[in-house]
């Protein structure tokens, strides 16, 4: 069961300002049902751009519809200027926080104001995914929401864009178009540049215990072996096959075909392993 | 946290209560018969003839012989079992063949393996969550290690026809495996002529306590211990005898026997009644999954426009628990594996909930779930800008179809 503040639950329970507004100054809609949440949002605006009220009409999860409840209660008295300041943070704090993996709820939010002042301004609804570079295709997400999110929010993993935005969250295949996204925003060359810098000699170490800890040994023990690593000398790996393996006429075949190889995958294409 | 009223339980597919005469014969064991089933003294041997009286009521319960059944500590370690077995006894094999609706021990093993260099096949479903045998016939190879099909889904509750698989696995010389974690209790059981090779059970979803299982094993099928350490049962699964709760599943596999006809009477009718109900109270709802080949306890039912979680949570409310296979409440962003393989529209399987009854439900709790539920759905909806005829313009938009397992990720 979700963690949810008892704000949430309470806005949950208790929507404030649920329901389609008569004659609205301005609406916003994002989201669809085969998406699992959508979000429209009413707006009436007076003519000193104060929004006098605001409701919603939201379909999704607990947290969607406290999100909507809680955006709506905090756009009332704002002027527009003040609304388009409001980020997915100011949401998400009102309700005392919400759970990593819902955080896109409060996205979802601030996408539907930002559709709504557009409308308000006279611009056109954006069309779906007509702004900016469609990114991920299965929830229909674009780079310029990505983006917006990692500034807004800090976000340092393509797992924290999914919690924000979904993005990724469907078939996988934009996740490294959003490492690359990400590592720009951030101002880095993306995490697989052309050129790797070649590892120090503690690093590799560090590396291949780890790999031996955490891949090579599970493994080799679910067939009743284990495996015990002995020094680390540049690129020459020295292990010690224990238990079943250590009796196993295809030990060899283990070291080469099955340590090498994970080794030189995850560590360093030029490690050699040898059995002491 | 203050415990909660007694709940109108409607999730034993999840778990089940500890069955009144369950509790009573395994709590001596965690009082007074603390003594090691192993041991040479008469303390220990009271307990490893009450482990040997367990075994032969499960062995029962499933028409086999009590040499053909490992305790393990839970369904999903049977069916690692299974699987395990199954490719390090023919390592020359190389080639598995499992469906897309699994429960995730089976699936994950399966991917796990396809990961290391296993080819995998996997069957899809109709839109009723039925298997196609042809395509079943048609995928086994001279390389194929082992079929793993469950033998009901968790989900949807449709029963797959085991004997028939059987069937064709005997013709091609496969090893067989069944998850059987929802079937057993809730469909009578002949394992002497059914003709699977390895058979996982789990103790929870049949009233015994969580943190048991058991695998059958047919005599003469491989074994290769995932457990290694003493030689309890058998040399099969190392680590001292969850005493108590193997003399728990023992009683829970005798008890479920005995309520077998009850189960597909009785529970049945409650089942039905409350789909029934539900589907002609409430507009823009289906059930998921097919009509008769279904366990006896279980309905899927999607409520269009409405989203799994918040329907949940209202239920939760008034104290009725059950599940959904929306994405909202795994966390996943895509619903349940299960319905998409079902081909269920996105529409509809975000709404969609799991009603799994019990022996202890009764007609007024029934009652209660059909008086409430309109009203849930109504709520929510009023709240949803969707409504009949007025589905989102991008109603369409979330194309994602590749998430299947094996699918797009290689």
């Amino acid at each position: 069961m979700w963690d949810y503040t008892d704000k949430v639950k309470e806005h949950f329970l208790n929507p404030r300002n649920a329901g389609a507004m008569e004659n609205p100054d301005a609406v916003g809609e994002v989201g669809s049902l085969a998406c699992g949440d959508a979000l429209k949002l009413f707006l009436r605006i007076n003519d000193q751009g104060v929004i006098e009220n605001a409701t919603f009409q939201t379909f999704g999860c607990a947290s969607a519809i406290a999100s909507s409840s809680a955006l709506t209660e905090i756009l009332k008295g704002k002027t527009v200027a003040e609304a388009e300041a409001l980020t997915n943070k100011d949401i998400a704090e009102y309700l005392g926080g919400l759970p990593k993996e819902k955080m896109h709820c409060s996205v979802m939010g601030e996408e539907a104001l930002a559709a709504a002042l557009k409308n308000w301004r006279g611009e056109a609804a954006p069309e779906a995914h007509a702004e900016g570079e469609l990114v991920c295709r299965c929830f229909g997400v674009t780079d310029v929401t990505i983006r917006r999110a990692i500034e807004e929010n800090g976000l340092r993993t393509v797992e924290e864009i999914t919690n924000y935005t979904k993005a990724g969250g469907g078939c996988g295949d934009c996740v490294p178009r959003l490492e690359e996204i990400l590592a720009e925003v951030l101002g880095q060359a993306p995490a697989q540049a052309p050129a790797p810098k070649p590892l120090t000699n503690l690093q590799r170490m560090q590396k291949v215990m780890q790999v031996i800890d955490e891949v090579v040994a599970p493994s080799l023990r679910k067939d009743g072996g284990d495996i015990e690593l002995v020094d680390v000398d540049g690129t020459d790996v020295s292990v010690s096959l224990r238990g079943a393996c250590s009796s196993c006429p295809s030990s060899q075949l283990t070291l080469t075909d099955f340590v090498q190889k994970t080794l030189r995958e995850q560590v360093d294409p030029a490690i050699r392993v040898k059995g002491v | 946290m203050a415990p909660q009223p007694t709940p109108l339980y409607f999730d034993n597919n999840a778990t089940t209560r500890v069955a009144p005469e369950v509790l009573e014969e395994m709590l001596p064991l965690l009082t007074d018969l603390y003594g090691n089933p192993s041991s040479m003294h008469r303390f220990g041997g009271q307990v490893g003839r009450l482990l040997a009286r367990a075994r032969e009521r499960v062995a029962a319960g499933l028409g086999c012989s009590p040499e053909e059944i490992v305790f393990t500590s839970c369904g999903t370690e049977s069916d690692n079992t299974a699987l395990h077995s199954a490719v390090t006894a023919n390592p020359g094999k190389k080639h598995l063949v499992t469906t897309r609706v699994e429960h995730p021990a089976v699936l994950n093993v399966a991917q796990h393996l396809e990961k290391r260099g296993y080819d995998v096949t996997w069957l899809g479903v109709d839109s009723q969550g039925l298997l196609d045998l042809d395509e079943l016939r048609r995928a086994l190879r001279d390389d194929t290690a082992l079929v793993s099909v469950m033998f009901a889904n968790n989900e949807t509750g449709t029963i797959y026809p085991m004997a028939d698989i059987a069937a064709l696995c005997k013709e091609r010389g496969v090893l067989l495996h069944t998850d059987a974690v929802q079937a057993v209790g809730k469909v009578p059981m002949d394992l002497a002529t059914l003709g699977v090779d390895y058979l996982a059970l789990s103790g929870h979803k049949l009233h015994a306590p969580k943190g048991v299982g058991a695998l059958y094993v047919r005599r003469g099928a491989p074994l290769r211990p995932f457990m290694l350490g003493g030689h309890q049962e058998r040399g099969r699964r190392a680590g001292t005898e969850n005493m108590a709760s193997i003399v728990a599943l023992g009683k829970a596999v005798e008890l479920a026997t005995a309520h077998i006809a009850d189960e597909n009477t009785r529970v049945r009718a409650l089942r039905d009644r409350l789909e029934r109900g539900l589907l002609e109270s409430i507009p823009d709802a289906r059930r998921n999954g097919h009509a008769d080949q279904r366990l006896p306890n279980t309905t899927n039912i999607s409520f269009k426009y409405v989203e799994g979680e918040a329907i949940l949570l209202l239920m939760d409310e008034l104290g009725i628990c059950a599940s959904s296979g929306s994405a909202c409440t795994s966390g996943s962003l895509e619903p349940s594996h299960v319905l998409r393989a079902l081909g269920v529209p996105f529409t509809f399987a975000h709404g969609s909930i799991r009603f799994s009854l019990s022996r202890y439900n009764t007609e007024a709790e029934v009652d209660t779930v059909l008086r409430e539920m309109p009203g849930i759905i109504a709520r929510l909806r009023a709240m949803s800008p969707f409504r009949e005829g007025a589905d989102a313009p991008d109603g369409g938009a979330c194309a994602c179809s590749c998430a299947t397992p094996g699918g797009g990720t290689h």
